[in-house]
């Protein structure tokens, strides 16, 4: 009896949570189906509108910018090509640096790792400008291969896959080697289909760090082609509708790579146990 | 030269541990050879520079007439099975099998039928589709011995293969081993610490101590003559007793009895080994034994008890004796079957 009692309080609790959350994106998806005059005059909307496709399809379509020449769709590709990019790269070279870290005969691999680690202190704007430069002299800038590489090493990344690599037992490597697998086969055959599971957690985790963005593709694009959702953002002007639809819209992208690749990471998870 | 030569061979570790002794060694081409020692001696240091996971400090290893020292393990064509198997946990039962083989570039029929007929042979046939995962110890232990016999490689090297299983079923793989072995007629090394494991799958077996190899030979030269007191305590269960005595002019004397005509010259402080199996009851033998505990095992008992100043010295009795706690046995030895040992060297004299 008093289990259930707590046991309901606590989901009491957490539906509270979920209110909190939930009920501004609401509100915003709500409102960015009215009309602007709505919004103007009577403040913003809890229930739907009838405006969704016209307000929609304006803002994918519309060509904004200072130079007219961008639309949201492009934005959208932009991103996604953007955080696609960092996702794949930064789980490549991390995965890599991992297994260099563990399984190569590096004296100072452990002093290497921590110098690897470290930059997760020095934040991207502290490098900002020298990377700006290599880019600008590379004649990188607005570019997609600007946009991605300087940001696809993960510390973080790399420290995840390496602590994975320790726990994987020398008799599996052992055995491969007596299998007659050289260094390169136990990386393909074993390390990555073990590591399944983190390499799709890692993907969803960078590609939303790709996705979010903002003051790096500010400085490595001049041209307006190469602005992502996030810049759009803050370059948006316009109606008030229009705006929201562009907020609601840029939500997805995230939370549809989630959704669909979940899926995986759980089966992973439990397949693997 | 024999199949697998070991010349002089010593490991040190980086830390500065020396785990091999200059040991040499000559195993031939279809023998079943056994280290047996306590753990830590060096058992597994000596297979694994066998099979190229550790650099070798000194000495050559030749396998096949073929100097192995330099040569990568993937190229050595050795199979190990590992104490916990180190199954692929990624893959299924079957692709555990086939991988080595698709490693060597052999044909997708050829690895199919080696792999069904290891699988059988195994009698894993069942389970070629599940993950190993889902296997029980015996079947783990099963693919790893399959994983190993379808290479049909030079040697195989064995680590301790049983020490996860239960007692029963450790019975059970270590007859089906020897007579897998003695199937298929691969040359083979198993590491054990298990002394009957030892003596029931060996040809021949190397006992270690301390990284040195105290003695090798067959099982049953072994028991009947050891050379030193480690060997003698090690091998042979239950264990030796051992007594303080002291050798003068070929006359044994220990606590409280003598014995006389020593085929020995030695003189000194010795310890006197007798086996528990060795022990007769008779009237006014040489040895009182005040019992204190009796194991009844069903065949026979296993009688331990008190000799003035000495516990614990054991005595096998038939098992159809009756023997209690309190009870005062008259033991003899049997004929000539005693060990002497010089006290500080643990040599034996006799
Ligand atoms: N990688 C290593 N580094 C340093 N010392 C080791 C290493 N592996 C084993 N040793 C030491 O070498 C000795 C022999 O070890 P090992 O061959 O594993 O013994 P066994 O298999 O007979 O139990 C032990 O003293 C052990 O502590
Ligand atoms: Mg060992």
């Amino acid at each position: 009896m008093t289990r259930l009692i707590t046991s309901g309080f606590s989901h009491f609790i957490l539906f509270i949570g979920i209110l909190i959350m939930i009920v501004p994106v609401w509100m915003i998806f709500a409102s960015s189906t009215h009309s602007g005059l709505t919004i103007n005059t009577q403040g913003l909307q809890m229930f739907l509108g009838d405006s969704f496709y016209e307000n929609y399809l304006r803002v994918l379509l519309y060509k904004g910018g200072f130079f007219k020449e961008i639309t949201a769709l492009k934005m959208f590709l932009n991103s996604f090509i953007m955080a696609t990019g960092v996702a794949i790269l930064s789980v490549i070279t991390s995965l890599m640096a991992a297994y260099a870290l563990v399984y190569f005969r590096t004296k100072y691999a452990t002093l290497l790792f921590w110098m690897i680690f470290v930059t997760i202190l020095v934040p991207l704007e502290l490098r900002i400008f020298p990377t700006y430069s290599v880019m600008a002299e590379l004649n990188l800038v607005n570019s997609y291969f600007g946009l991605i590489v300087p940001i696809s090493a993960s510390a973080i990344a790399t420290l995840f896959f390496r602590q994975f690599y320790k726990t994987v037992p020398d008799e599996l490597l052992e055995s491969a080697k007596l299998d007659g697998a050289n260094t390169w086969r136990f990386f393909i055959d074993f390390l990555l289909p073990l590591s399944k599971t983190m390499i799709v957690a890692m993907l969803i985790f960078m590609f939303v760090f790709g996705y979010n963005q903002y003051l790096w593709p500010l400085l490595v694009t001049s041209s307006e082609q190469y602005w992502t959702v996030v810049m759009g953002l803050k370059m948006m002007s316009g109606s008030i509708v229009h705006r929201f639809a562009f907020v609601m819209m840029s939500m997805v992208p995230p939370i549809l790579i989630i959704i669909v690749l979940q899926k995986h990471f759980i089966k992973g998870v439990f397949q693997d146990k | 030269m024999s199949f697998l030569d070991l010349k002089n061979v010593t490991k040190i570790y980086p830390n500065g541990t020396k785990a091999v002794h200059e040991t040499s060694l000559s195993i031939n081409e279809g023998e079943f050879m056994v280290f047996v020692g306590p753990s830590g001696c060096g058992k597994s240091t000596l297979l694994r520079m066998v099979a190229g996971l550790e650099d070798i400090t000194e000495g050559d290893i030749n396998l096949d007439g073929q100097l192995i020292n330099e040569v990568d393990p993937s190229e050595r064509d050795v199979a190990m099975v590992f104490q916990n198997y180190a199954l692929y946990p990624h893959m299924n039962v079957y692709n555990n099998l086939a991988y080595g083989l698709k490693n060597r570039g052999i044909d997708k029929e050829t690895i199919e039928q080696k792999v069904n007929d290891a699988a059988k042979l195994l009698q894993i046939s069942d389970f070629l589709q599940r993950k190993p995962s889902m296997l029980s110890g015996g079947q783990r232990q099963r693919v790893a011995m399959g994983r190993a016999i379808v290479r049909n490689p030079k040697i195989f090297l064995f680590d301790e293969p049983l020490s996860n299983l239960d007692a029963k079923l450790r019975i059970q793989m270590r007859l089906e081993i020897k007579k897998l072995q003695q199937k298929v007629g691969v040359t083979s090394i198993f590491v054990t610490h298990d002394q009957v494991e030892a003596m029931t799958l060996a040809d021949r077996l190397a006992v270690i101590n301390d990284g040195i190899i105290e003695q090798l030979g067959t099982p049953i030269e072994i028991y009947n003559n050891p050379k030193s007191l480690f060997v003698a305590g090690f091998i042979g269960s239950p264990q030796m007793n051992f007594l303080d005595a002291n050798l003068n002019n070929k006359t044994l004397s220990a606590e409280n009895f003598e014995i006389k005509n020593i085929e020995s010259d030695y003189n000194g402080e010795v310890t006197l080994g007798i086996r528990p199996e060795h022990l007769i009851e008779t009237e006014n033998g040489l040895i009182n034994l005040k019992v204190e505990l009796v194991e009844q095992l069903g065949s026979d008992n296993l009688v331990y008890g008190q000799i003035k100043n000495i516990k614990d010295f054991c005595y096998r009795s038939p098992g159809n004796q009756t023997i209690k706690k309190g009870d005062n046995l008259s033991l003899n030895i049997e004929e000539n079957k005693y060990y002497i040992f010089d006290k500080s060297t643990g040599k034996r004299v006799n």
